[in-house]
């Protein structure tokens, strides 16, 4: 299980009706309806993995999340999360005007592009940085849009919305983002997650 | 053809109101069924069958003595697992299995029906149906599962039914049939229609059948449910039991003589009026009109847990129509789980051996069941 799971879980009030979006082979919904006792829905893209996740009893539909959330009406969830994947969509911000519009509030993590790992690779190198959260090649990545922790902390404030929790996680343990650690945290934190709101 | 002794038949005194606006009282239902039912009563699946289909699900079919239309999906051990799940299937009415349909004898005149037989819809089956469920002691379904029409038929059943069946699962279908799908089926009745045999339906009294048109109805329709790519990868254009050319109008083709050979079997074993009415049902079913325009109006009021799974290669009931009922059903808050099957084997997918379907399907059951008995 990805270490932030459980971090995840801990921002998640219990009995939440929660949509996982891109929800992979389900071990997060299912960590969450065990510990959480959410009531819990899955999008996957993948048919593979759609196919894991029924074999776990898990309600999984097959789609895409920058088409297919459209058919979610205004908050019909308590929160939508969104793991790892905003950086591969096409336009990442009517995603995450979609997920705010779906949901009462959004849990979205992402992969930080400015942890130090990241920037030595391309100082020393001179080619993208290849690290374990970020294993592809430039020409094979889904990864089209990178950001780091900060440029989130940007995006908050020119698109809009509320960043209610912000936490880093370094070497498994997680901390809180603040304004005056967020130039260490964007340089240490492997992963960002961010709690938000409209 | 003496059919009789082999099958079961409910005979509903219930008055029934059908959407023509006759109304039809002790009517014979024939079913059949598979598996036993629990103590608690809450291990039955209702089974609806397609066009084409009837209640002998699985197992020989003691009238055809062929393999039961959905032997690949149901039986002990497998998707709808018999060891586990009693299984209830009824011919539609309408049909001619044994079910009221065209083929009956008219009290009034002691003539069969034929044409005289009222008009039915999707809706008139289903509410014949859940008479089953009195007659078995069964206040809650487990499930209600069927491809195609009997996709339908499960739509139309939980929108009649909310709290009827605690799970639903529409498989390759759609709420409202399309411009296309009436096209098909106006194509195979017009067939039946042209056959001189048919005599307006009056074909029995002369003794006669109309199976020229009834076979060309198949041949046709046949063709609708098998996808391009599965046909060339099929057939090619590999000829039959023959070298070269002929220069004539026989099969020269494996594909011909596959399709003429799909239409005289399909003769033996289907009642021409039958495939009239039944075809008609389909070409009325719009869930989405009798909600007034909001197909999600149809399940406001169910707590059903859904499964929805289509097929790639079906461009009968596409992918994006199935997508149409999971739309609205997310739109009233329900429970509801879709896949798309990757397959090349058009919209018969569902009753063929395609191992990605057979799986999701016993999944989606057995963990719904177990959470049930949890």
């Amino acid at each position: 299980m990805k270490p932030e799971y459980k971090i995840i879980s801990n921002l998640i009030e219990k009995n939440a009706k929660v949509l996982d979006v891109g929800c992979d082979d389900g071990t997060l919904m299912e960590f969450l309806k065990t510990n959480k006792n959410s009531n819990i829905r899955g999008i996957e893209i993948s048919k593979e993995k759609v196919q894991i996740c029924i074999s776990k009893g898990l309600t999984v539909i097959e789609g895409n999340a920058e088409f297919d959330l459209k058919q979610f009406p205004n908050d019909s969830f308590d929160y939508v999360v969104l793991g790892q994947t905003l950086q591969a969509f096409i336009n990442p911000e009517a995603v995450i005007k979609e997920l705010l519009r779906v949901g009462n509030k959004a849990i979205v993590t992402i992969p930080n592009f400015g942890h130090w790992k990241v920037r030595l690779n391309l100082l020393f190198k001179g080619t993208m940085p290849i690290t374990n959260s970020l294993p592809h090649d430039w020409y094979n990545t889904p990864n089209i849009h990178m950001c780091t922790i900060r440029d989130f902390v940007r995006f908050s404030k020119i698109i809009n919305f509320k960043i209610f929790k912000s936490l880093a996680l370094i070497n498994e343990n997680v901390s809180d983002i603040n304004n005056s650690n967020l130039i260490f945290k964007n340089l240490f934190g492997e992963l960002g997650i961010f709690l938000i709101e409209k | 053809m003496n059919i009789k002794q082999n099958i079961k038949t409910l005979i509903v005194e219930k008055p029934l109101k059908l959407d023509c606006g006759q109304t039809i009282n002790n009517f014979p239902l024939a079913y059949e069924t598979y598996g036993s039912l629990n103590n608690e009563k809450d291990n039955a699946i209702l089974v609806f069958h397609a066009l084409t289909g009837d209640q002998f699900v699985t197992g020989i079919n003691p009238v055809t003595k062929k393999d039961g239309w959905w032997s690949y999906a149901v039986g002990s051990g497998k998707s709808i697992d018999t060891d586990k799940y009693f299984v209830i299937c009824a011919n539609v009415i309408g049909g001619c299995m044994g079910s009221f349909g065209p083929s009956h004898e008219n009290p009034k005149t002691k003539k069969i029906y034929g044409t005289d037989f009222p008009v039915i819809t999707i809706n008139d089956m289903v509410n014949a149906q859940i008479n089953l469920l009195d007659f078995f002691g069964i206040k809650k379904l487990f499930s209600v599962v069927g491809g195609s029409m009997g996709g339908m038929q499960v739509l139309q059943f939980i929108s009649n039914y909310p709290d009827k069946a605690k799970t639903a699962v529409p498989i390759a279908c759609t709420s409202s049939h399309s411009a296309q799908n009436i096209a098909f089926n106006e194509l195979g009745r017009q067939a039946i229609a042209a056959d001189h045999n048919w005599s307006n339906g009056d074909y029995d009294s002369k003794n006669i059948v109309p199976d020229k048109g009834l076979a060309v109805a198949r041949m046709a329709a046949h063709i609708t449910y098998l996808s391009k790519k599965g046909l060339q990868e099929k057939f090619g254009r590999k000829l039959q039991e023959r070298d070269d050319l002929k220069f004539g109008f026989d099969a020269d083709f494996q594909i011909e003589s596959y399709l003429r050979y799909q239409g005289s079997v399909f003769v033996d074993r289907f009642d021409a009026n039958s495939y009239l009415y039944i075809t008609r049902a389909m070409d009325y079913f719009d869930l989405v009109k009798q909600f007034n325009g909001n197909l999600s109006d149809a399940f406001k009021n169910t707590k059903a847990k859904f499964f929805i799974i289509s097929f790639t290669s079906d461009w009968l009931y596409p992918t994006q129509e199935n997508k149409d009922i999971v739309i609205a059903l997310n739109a009233v808050g329900a429970n509801v789980g879709f896949v798309e099957i990757e397959s090349d084997k058009g919209h018969d997918s569902f009753l063929l051996n395609v191992p990605d379907f057979l799986k999701a399907l016993k999944n989606f059951l057995d963990k719904s069941y177990a959470e049930k008995h949890s």
